[in-house]
């Protein structure tokens, strides 16, 4: 069971680019459609508590299906084919790093590949809140009051960026925050 | 020694409170790295650069990464990538023992649920924060960058827009630095 997992996710962490979003619908394909370790529905779970724990989704994710599979060895196997491709990848390249860094066409490069990383770091935004906020509701004052919440996202982020605050403490005021809130509102309502 | 124990620590609490994923954990990397000046500004940017266009979760890149400039050897890697991931461990494995229990309480969970939506908003803003701490007169050297942002940019978020599937082969993020860098090389060499 090692070697299988191991050998599985060894095969996503190499081949899929961008992160762990884009290595789920390759776990699915590989875990629930062709090996059949687990149902379609344990998967969507497993996804949604991957996502709500903190951590690296790929990573979680590699763990809960270890576990469910193959107890610790699974666990072992999972992760360590989970990370080994990037671990290797990038490692090779901080050893030789440093020194292309200096050469002037690889500068050169970066002067501009710069702008286009701080874009991409951005531009999924748009979506993000959009499908935060949720589907709009005919009514206009509802639609109103689903987008409020935008206002912890700027908070959070003038803390972060003028501020100078751990985004640490901006995660935990929010689930404070969020507790405190909902404990109130169900005394006041009783 | 005491390098090697900041850095578990730096990516032990990274690990902790890494919610929302990799874009999220961005802030809290860069965060960690430039106090404790285990990277510059710019190092910083290269490296999440080198980590779109390379295969793996980015925390795992740039923990891999830190731990061996910081250190110099391939054991600060080894210490920092594992540092990253015990945290996961702990928590996901404590979850799997009571899957079963715990999908039955908290589904439908008010305190749950909305903390979870409150968080995704909290994210938000954290990959917001992320971006706008990078836009800095190193990363941004002339009007050409925001040139460079603003058509990055417009090809990402195109594809939100038009529903056809020949204006979206644009929006591919390896594509989009690979030309950055091609037009980096043409424009400042």
């Amino acid at each position: 069971m090692f070697w299988q997992l191991f050998y599985t996710y060894f095969k996503i962490g190499t081949f899929t680019l961008g992160g762990g979003y884009a290595m789920l619908p390759l776990i699915q394909r590989e875990v629930v459609d062709r090996k059949g370790w687990i149902d379609e529905e344990e998967f969507l779970n497993m996804i949604a508590l991957a996502q709500a724990a903190p951590g690296l989704i790929a990573v979680n994710s590699a763990i809960f299906i270890g576990w469910r599979i193959g107890g610790w060895k699974g666990v072992c196997g999972a992760v360590l084919g989970a990370v080994l491709p990037s671990f290797v990848i990038i490692l090779a390249i901080a050893m030789v790093f440093t020194e292309w860094k200096e050469l002037p066409a690889v500068e050169a490069a970066f002067k501009g590949i710069r702008p286009a990383v701080v874009a991409l770091i951005a531009a999924p935004l748009f979506k993000m809140a959009k499908s935060a906020i949720g589907k709009p509701d005919s009514d206009s004052s509802q639609k109103g009051r689903n987008a409020l919440p935008l206002l912890i996202s700027l908070a959070a982020a003038l803390l972060i960026w003028l501020g100078g605050v751990n985004p640490v403490w901006v995660i935990l005021a929010t689930i404070v925050f969020t507790l405190s809130a909902l404990w109130l509102n169900e005394k006041i309502t009783r | 020694m005491l390098l090697y124990l900041q850095l578990f620590l730096s990516f032990f609490k990274i690990g902790l409170f890494g919610f929302g994923g990799g874009l999220a954990i961005l802030s809290l990397i860069q965060m960690e790295v430039e106090q404790n000046g285990w990277m510059s500004q710019q190092e910083f940017i290269d490296i999440v650069a080198v980590s779109q266009v390379t295969p793996g979760p980015i925390g795992i890149n740039c923990a891999t990464y830190v731990g061996y400039t910081a250190t110099g050897s391939v054991w600060g890697s080894v210490l920092t990538t594992s540092a990253i991931i015990l945290p996961s461990l702990i928590i996901m494995l404590s979850i799997c023992k009571v899957y079963f229990w715990l999908s039955r309480r908290f589904q439908g969970n008010v305190y749950f649920e909305q903390t979870l939506r409150m968080m995704r908003f909290t994210v938000i803003g954290l990959i917001a924060s992320a971006a706008l701490m990078l836009i800095k007169p190193t990363n941004f050297i002339d009007p050409v960058s925001w040139i460079i942002f603003g058509a990055v940019a417009f090809f990402t978020v195109l594809p939100n827009f038009v529903k056809k599937k020949e204006g979206n082969i644009l929006s591919h993020p390896i594509l989009l630095i690979l030309l950055a860098g091609i037009a980096g090389y043409w424009i400042y060499r």
